[in-house]
């Protein structure tokens, strides 16, 4: 996707408390962010459904999800995409973690993470990891081309474990 | 601990280990995290070639696996028998083999190949079943996906992942860029 417009504002930034949220996960299920209190998450924005290149951004994490789950970490995948584009996404590439519909109104929690861009209607490629108090401990924008991989990810589930471990 | 762009490293640096061509101190090294089944790594694959060719020793170049297991059926055990062919000394040919066979890499394929490049067949088949080659291909993924590896292929210049087109001339420019003058 070509990288014209300008950023969004900015992104939340570690140490804020994440705003809650409620959005639909399938046409008759919602998901809300204070569910996963007690547990670390991992927040997944991303422009849109179907990207065109195999071993895409949702399609890794897809992969990678079992290193997330030793943290016990869930992952949400978050796009401006409507239900049943989503639904018909993770049947495609078989993905098994939830994809949430920031689409209406459209891309309203992405505005509240500080990563909508408003020129192009979509949200920037952003990572949240929210640790179990509801916490963000760290933010990281790509840029849109780029898929961001996972290993930014995997340094800040550790960092969040490393801290709770007993003394 | 907000940011927009660290450049993502490898985490597990080239060594014994790694299936290697090219001399240990050649001016740059090229590491490739791939999937046999992955169609823009089998695009990839002559243009590696390519380059080896036109670099001669300046260049060594790393495989490493980075199968993606949900999206290719397939790439998962391929991976393993190019692991098993590298236990009996034929990695090489065998990757290659895979790259271009990639349309074929059935179980019974697979065997074919091993008796194609001369390995104790026998050897290769109870490997492949047992999974004995599994770990390894684990640990490649794993630190593929700690370096930043961003879907297949991804390579790393000097450790450092290669963002931009991996066509023949951008890729060939990187390089020689990151030797220097």
């Amino acid at each position: 996707m070509p990288d014209t417009n300008p950023a969004a504002a900015a992104p939340l930034a570690a140490g804020t408390q994440a705003p809650d949220f409620t959005l639909h996960s399938a046409p008759d299920q919602t998901v809300s962010l204070r569910d996963y209190r007690g547990q670390p998450v991992i927040l997944a924005f991303y422009p849109a459904d179907w990207s065109p290149v195999c071993g895409d951004q949702m399609a890794l994490y897809n992969e990678v999800r079992s290193e997330f789950e030793r943290y016990g970490a869930q992952l949400l995948g978050i796009s401006v995409d409507g239900v049943w584009c989503h639904r018909a996404f993770a049947d495609q590439r078989k993905l098994h973690f939830p994809l949430l519909a920031d689409f209406e109104p459209k891309g309203a929690v992405a505005r509240r993470y500080g990563v909508y861009r408003e020129g192009d209607g979509f949200s920037e490629r952003a990572l949240f990891v929210i640790d179990g108090d509801g916490v963000i401990r760290w933010s990281y924008v790509s840029p849109v081309a780029v898929n961001p991989g996972a290993d930014g990810i995997l340094r800040a589930l550790e960092a969040v474990a490393g801290e709770r471990a007993p003394a | 601990m907000t940011n927009r762009d660290a450049a993502a490293a490898l985490t597990l640096p080239v060594g014994r280990r790694d299936h290697i061509r090219g001399p240990a101190d050649a001016a740059v090294t090229l590491v490739e995290y791939g999937d046999y089944e992955c169609p823009h790594c089998g695009r990839a694959y002559p243009i590696v070639k390519a380059i080896q060719q036109q670099m001669g020793p300046k260049l060594r170049f790393v495989f490493r696996n980075f199968p993606l297991r949900q999206s290719h059926p397939h790439a998962e055990q391929a991976a393993e028998a190019a692991e098993a062919a590298a236990a009996q000394g034929k990695f090489w040919e065998m990757h290659d083999r895979l790259f271009e066979r990639q349309f074929a890499l059935d179980g019974e394929y697979l065997i074919e190949y091993a008796g194609d490049l001369g390995l104790d067949v026998a050897r290769f088949r109870k490997e492949l079943s047992s999974g004995a080659y599994a770990p390894r291909v684990r640990e490649d993924f794993r630190s593929g996906v700690t370096s930043g590896v961003n879907g297949t292929p991804t390579f790393f210049i000097n450790g450092v992942r290669h963002d931009d087109s991996w066509e023949l001339e951008p890729l060939l420019a990187a390089l020689e860029e990151a030797i220097g003058p």
